[in-house]
C-alpha cells in the first residue's frame, strides 16, 4: 500500500490551508530612495515568497519588479532579503515563516538597487571576467581528449554547482558592509577561482593574482558566505581556506612552485587529489 | 526622452541561451564585431535549467552506439516528418561539440575509465546522455559564458528585442528596449541569428519561465520567414503537480532514466499496458528486464516509461481521466522503490538526482529516496519554429536571419528525444553562427528606414498612452494573458479536437482585439506590466499558428494527439510539413509542403534499424 491518498498530505500544509490573508512590507523604490509598502494578499498551501510577489504583482502593483526565471531554485535570479535574511524568494516557502506578523521583502544589500527587489549585479560580471580564464593541458588520451576519474573531480563539480545568486556576495561583510568591491572578488568569485585551479586540467597560475588583484587577505573566514548558499557549496572550507593556503606556500616557497609548474598539473601537487590518469 | 543608443556589428545574436551563446562565440572567433543580446542576465536563460543530459553517441558507455543509430533514433522520435538532412548533421557532429566543452572547462561524469559518463534517456536505442547529476543545462551554459566572455563578444543583458529591421527581402538589424530604463536601442547587423527559445508560456501548465513567449517565432514571423511544424508541443509527461504554486515545474526523465517507474493509484506500473507497435521489440514486457536495463544489461530491452514523451503523457492523461490518478490529479512517480534492489539507494538517488531530490524536499515536503513523487503532463518544449536550411540555419526566406536553438525547427519532427535540445543547440548554434558571419562577411550593412523604427517605438509606448489618455478604459496585460493561457491549455493542450481548436481560434482573435486596448500604469524603468504588455503580442501570435497548425493536421502524430483522427495518415499527413507565413494583407496563411525525399543511404539506415 505505498501509494495511497494520505501520503502526501502533510500536517504543516493544512495548517496553512486554514490562514488567508497575509501581509508583505515590500520594499518599492529606485537608486533615488524608497520606502516599504504594505500588501495583502491570500496564501494557499505550499506557497513560496515569489509565489506572493506575483500575485501581488497582478493583484494591485503591475510594476512592482522583481527578477525570477526557474521557480526552482536553478537560475539565481530572484534572490532577495525576505525578513532580513538572503534568499532565493522561489525556494522560501511562507509556511516556513510567521505569518502573524508582516513578512519583508527587500533587495540585496550589497548591490545598488535599480527599482523595488532589483539590484545592480553587474559587478559580479565585472569581477568574473577579470579572472585568468581555463587553461587546459594538451589533451593526452588517443582520442585527442583527456580521462579524468571520478573522484579528482568531485570537488570541482561542487564549486560548478553554483547558480550566481550572488547572495554569499551579499552576505560578506567586506563587501556589505565596508564596500572594499574593488579590493575583494567575494566569495562567489573565490568559488570560481577555486574550481579553476583545482580542475585536473588547467595549467594556468593565479596565486599572484589571489594575494594582490582578489584581494583574498580580506576574508577572515567568517563563514557567513557558507551559510546562506542555496547550493550548499562549502565556500569557505573548500574553496577559500585551500586558496588560501596555497596563496601562502607559493609566497613563502617559490622554488617549490616553480617545480609544481614544470610539472604538469598543478592541481595535483597541490590537492590531495590523487593524479589524473594519462588513460 | 532620452535618446535613442545606436550599436553596428557585422552579426548580431538574439538570445544568450546554449544557442545563443554557441553561435556568437562561432561568429566571433573568426574576428568580426558580434553583439548579444538577452532578456534575463547572462548564464540565467531556460538552458540553465535542463536536468538530464546532453545526447551524443560519443559510445562511452555501449560501444554498438554511433551516428547512424542516433540519426535513426531522432528520426523514429519524430515520426518521420523530421527534416532528415538536420538529424544527419545533428547526429554526426554532436560528439565533437560535446568534447569542446570540455576543452572549455566542462566536467562532465565520468566513467570508470575517465571517459564522459553518459545516461539513458526516452527513446535513445543506447546510454547516450552526457550529464553532470541533474544539472546538466547549468554546466552547458556556464562553460559558454565562461569561454564566452573572453571572446571580445558584447553582451547587452536585461534588453528585449521587439522588431527586425529590414532592408527591402534581407534583415538588417533590430530594435530593442532595455529593461532598467526603458530606453530604445537601436541595432545595426549585417546577420542576425534569432536563438530567443521556446513559447511555453502559451499554455497555463507548463515548465517554461516568462521568458518563453515566442519572441523569436514572432519576431521572424513578422519579418516574412516561414514557421514549420507549430501544431508540435511537447508536453513532457512528468511536471510536478503538487503544491499548486509549483504546477509544471519539470522532474527530469533522469528520474525514469536511473529507474523510476510510473504507477497508478490501484499500485500498477500501467506503462507495461500500452506498448506502441513499432516500440515493443525494444520495450522489455516484465519489471526485472526493465531493471536489468537500467544496470546496463545490454541483453535487456528498455522499461516501458522510457517509451517518448508523446506516448508517456498520454497514458498518464488516460489513467487520471479513467480514475486512477494520485490525490491531486497525477500519477506517481517512484523511484524510492530500488531500495529493493540496490543497497544504499538513498545515497544513490541523491547523488544522481541532487537537484530533484530537493526541489521536492524544498517545496513539496516529499523526501524522493523514501516516497513516490506525483507528476503530470506540463508544456515543455516547441518542435516548431523558424524554418531554415538544414546546413547554415538560415531562413528559406529572408536573406541575412538565422535561427538555431528551441526556435528554429525541423531537426526534432513531430516530437523531440529528451537530449536531443542541448545537442542540437550546439551543433546548430554552431552552424547558424557559422553561416552568419560568412554572410556578414559577403554582404554590406543594409540600410537603416528610420521610419520602420520609430513605427515599432511608437507601438512599444502605446500601452502607457492608452492608460492615462482621454477617456482611456485600459485592459490590464496580465488578465489577457491568463486567458489567453487558459484556452490554449484547455482547447489546444494534450488531447485535441476540430471543434475546440476552432473555438480557441476565434477566443485568440478576441483577446488580440483586447489586447490592442491595453493600458499598463508606471513607468517605463524596469516595469513588469510593461514588458508582459510587449511579450503578449508574440505569445497571440504563436497561439494563433500552434492552433491553425493543429486544425490543419488532421491525423494523430507524435505530440499532436487528435480525438477526432486519433490515427495516424502516413499516405497524406506523414508526408508533408505545415508552414505558416504572414500574408500581404497581415493575415495568417497557411500550406502544406512535401518533404523532400530521402537519400538512398540515410533510407537505408532508417530501414536496417527498424
Ligand atoms: C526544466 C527544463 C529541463 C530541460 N531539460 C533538458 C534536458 O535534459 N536535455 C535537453 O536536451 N533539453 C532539455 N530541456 C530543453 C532545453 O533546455 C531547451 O530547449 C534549450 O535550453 C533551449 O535553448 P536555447 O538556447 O534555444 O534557448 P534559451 O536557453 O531559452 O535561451 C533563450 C534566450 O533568448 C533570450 N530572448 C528571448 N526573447 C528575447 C527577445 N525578445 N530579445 C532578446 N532576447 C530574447 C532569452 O533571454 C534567453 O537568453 C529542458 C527544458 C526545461 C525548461
Ligand atoms: S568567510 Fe570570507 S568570503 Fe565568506 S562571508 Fe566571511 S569574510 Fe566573506
Ligand atoms: S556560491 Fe552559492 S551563494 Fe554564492 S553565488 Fe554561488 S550559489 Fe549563490
Ligand atoms: S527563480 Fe530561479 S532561482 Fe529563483
Amino acid at each position: 500500500m505505498r501509494y495511497r491518498a494520505e501520503q502526501c498530505v502533510h500536517s504543516r500544509f493544512l495548517l496553512l490551508s486554514e490562514m488567508s490573508k497575509t501581509t508583505f512590507r515590500i520594499w518599492r523604490g529606485d537608486r533615488e530612495g524608497g520606502e516599504f509598502r504594505g500588501y495583502e494578499t491570500e496564501i494557499t498551501e505550499g506557497m513560496v515568497v515569489l509565489d506572493a510577489v506575483h500575485q501581488i504583482q497582478a493583484e494591485s502593483a503591475g510594476d512592482l519588479a522583481c527578477r525570477w526565471n526557474c521557480k526552482a531554485g536553478k537560475c539565481g535570479s530572484c534572490s532577495a532579503e525576505v525578513n532580513g535574511m538572503p534568499k532565493l524568494m522561489c525556494m522560501t516557502r511562507l509556511s516556513d515563516l510567521p505569518l502573524d506578523e508582516p513578512v519583508t521583502v527587500q533587495p540585496m544589500k550589497a548591490f545598488p538597487i535599480i527599482k523595488d527587489l532589483i539590484t545592480d549585479v553587474s559587478w559580479n560580471y565585472r569581477v568574473k571576467k577579470k579572472i585568468k580564464k581555463f587553461k587546459p593541458r594538451p589533451p593526452d588520451a588517443e582520442d585527442d581528449t583527456w580521462r579524468m576519474a571520478q573522484e579528482d573531480i568531485d570537488r570541482v563539480q561542487e564549486f560548478r554547482k553554483c547558480i550566481e545568486c550572488f547572495l554569499c556576495q551579499d552576505v560578506c561583510h567586506v563587501l556589505r558592509d565596508h564596500d572594499l568591491h574593488d579590493e575583494f572578488i567575494g566569495p562567489r568569485a573565490m568559488v570560481y577561482t577555486a574550481a579553476l585551479e583545482m580542475h585536473p586540467l588547467d595549467t594556468e597560475d593565479r596565486t599572484e593574482e589571489l594575494r594582490k588583484a582578489y584581494g583574498i587577505g580580506y576574508c577572515n573566514i567568517t563563514k557567513c558566505c557558507t551559510k546562506v548558499c542555496p547550493e550548499e557549496i562549502t565556500i569557505t572550507d573548500n574553496a577559500i581556506i585551500p586558496l588560501k593556503e596555497r596563496v601562502v606556500d607559493d609566497f613563502y616557497d617559490p622554488v617549490a612552485r616553480f617545480l609544481k609548474r614544470l610539472g604538469r598539473g598543478k592541481a595535483k601537487a597541490e590537492t590531495e587529489a590523487p593524479a589524473a590518469k594519462p588513460d | 526622452m532620452a535618446e535613442d543608443q545606436t550599436f553596428e556589428f557585422d552579426v548580431l545574436v538574439i538570445g544568450a541561451g546554449g544557442a545563443g551563446l554557441r553561435a556568437a562565440i562561432e561568429a566571433a572567433s573568426g574576428g568580426l564585431s558580434v553583439g548579444l543580446v538577452c532578456k534575463s542576465m547572462l548564464g540565467k536563460a531556460h538552458t540553465v535549467m535542463a536536468e538530464g543530459g546532453v545526447a551524443a553517441a560519443l559510445a562511452n558507455v555501449d560501444d554498438r552506439d554511433n551516428w547512424r543509430v542516433h540519426f535513426s533514433d531522432t528520426m523514429r522520435g519524430g515520426q518521420y516528418i523530421n527534416n532528415w538532412r538536420m538529424a544527419e548533421l545533428h547526429a554526426k557532429e554532436a560528439p565533437d561539440r560535446v568534447r569542446e566543452l570540455e576543452a572549455w572547462g566542462a566536467v562532465f561524469d565520468r566513467t570508470k575509465d575517465g571517459k564522459i559518463l553518459q545516461r539513458n534517456f526516452g527513446g535513445h536505442k543506447y546510454p547516450r546522455l552526457a550529464h553532470v547529476g541533474d544539472r546538466t543545462g547549468l554546466e552547458m551554459i556556464r562553460t559558454l559564458q565562461d569561454h564566452g566572455i573572453h571572446q571580445g563578444i558584447d553582451v547587452h543583458m536585461e534588453v528585449t528585442v521587439i522588431t527586425l529591421l529590414k532592408d527591402g527581402d534581407r534583415v538588417c538589424g533590430a530594435v530593442a528596449y532595455d529593461r532598467e530604463r526603458g530606453r530604445f536601442r537601436i541595432f545595426h547587423a549585417k546577420a542576425v541569428v534569432l536563438a530567443t527559445g521556446g513559447i511555453g508560456r502559451a499554455f497555463k501548465i507548463t515548465s517554461n519561465s516568462w521568458e518563453y513567449t515566442g519572441d523569436g517565432h514572432a519576431l521572424a514571423y513578422h519579418a516574412g520567414a516561414e514557421l514549420i511544424d507549430m501544431e508540435f508541443i511537447q508536453f513532457h509527461p512528468t511536471g510536478m503537480v503538487w503544491p499548486p504554486s509549483v504546477r509544471g515545474i519539470l522532474v527530469t526523465e533522469g528520474v525514469r532514466g536511473e529507474g523510476g517507474i510510473l504507477v497508478n493509484s490501484e499500485g500498477k506500473r500501467f506503462m507495461f499496458e500500452d506498448i506502441p507497435d513499432n516500440y515493443k521489440s525494444s520495450t522489455a514486457d516484465n519489471p526485472d528486464e526493465g531493471w536489468r536495463y537500467v544496470l546496463g544489461d545490454k541483453e535487456a530491452r528498455r522499461p516501458p516509461e522510457l517509451l517518448t514523451r508523446d506516448h508517456v503523457a498520454r497514458c498518464i492523461v488516460r489513467e487520471i481521466k479513467e480514475g486512477r490518478g494520485s490525490p491531486h490529479g497525477g500519477v506517481f512517480l517512484d523511484i524510492a522503490w530500488i531500495k529493493e534492489k540496490i543497497s544504499k539507494s538513498e545515497e544513490h538517488i541523491k547523488r544522481k538526482l541532487p537537484s530533484m531530490y530537493h526541489q521536492f524536499k524544498q517545496l513539496a515536503d516529499i523526501d524522493i529516496t523514501t516516497e513516490a513523487m506525483e507528476v503530470g503532463p506540463t508544456t515543455h518544449y516547441v518542435m516548431g519554429g523558424v524554418r531554415v536550411e538544414a546546413d547554415s540555419q538560415m531562413s528559406t526566406t529572408v536573406p541575412g536571419l538565422f535561427a538555431c536553438g528551441e526556435c528554429g525547427a525541423g531537426i526534432n519532427g513531430a516530437n523531440r528525444l529528451g537530449g536531443n535540445s542541448l545537442s542540437d543547440l550546439l551543433v546548430l548554434g554552431k552552424r547558424a553562427g557559422e553561416h552568419a558571419a560568412k554572410f556578414a562577411g559577403e554582404h554590406g550593412a543594409g540600410g537603416i528606414d528610420q521610419s520602420q523604427v520609430e513605427d515599432a517605438k511608437r507601438w512599444a509606448l502605446a500601452p502607457f498612452e492608452r492608460f492615462e489618455g482621454p477617456g482611456a478604459d485600459p485592459e490590464g496585460a496580465y488578465q489577457i494573458q491568463h486567458s489567453l493561457q487558459e484556452t490554449m491549455q484547455d482547447l489546444v493542450g494534450i488531447v485535441r479536437r476540430g471543434d475546440e481548436m476552432e473555438r480557441a481560434l476565434g477566443e485568440i482573435k478576441k483577446l488580440r482585439e483586447r489586447a490592442g486596448k491595453i493600458g499598463v500604469p508606471g513607468n517605463r524603468e524596469f516595469n513588469p506590466g510593461w514588458h508582459t504588455a510587449l511579450d503578449l503580442d508574440n505569445l497571440l501570435t504563436v497561439s494563433e499558428a500552434v492552433a491553425r497548425s493543429a486544425l490543419e493536421r488532421k491525423e494523430s502524430r507524435g505530440a499532436q494527439f487528435r480525438e477526432d483522427y486519433p490515427e495516424k495518415d502516413p499516405d497524406k499527413w506523414g508526408k508533408v510539413n505545415n508552414v505558416v507565413r504572414k500574408a500581404a494583407d497581415g493575415s495568417m496563411q497557411l500550406k502544406s509542403i512535401p518533404i523532400p525525399e530521402m537519400p538512398e543511404e540515410l533510407s537505408k539506415i532508417i530501414k536496417e534499424m527498424g
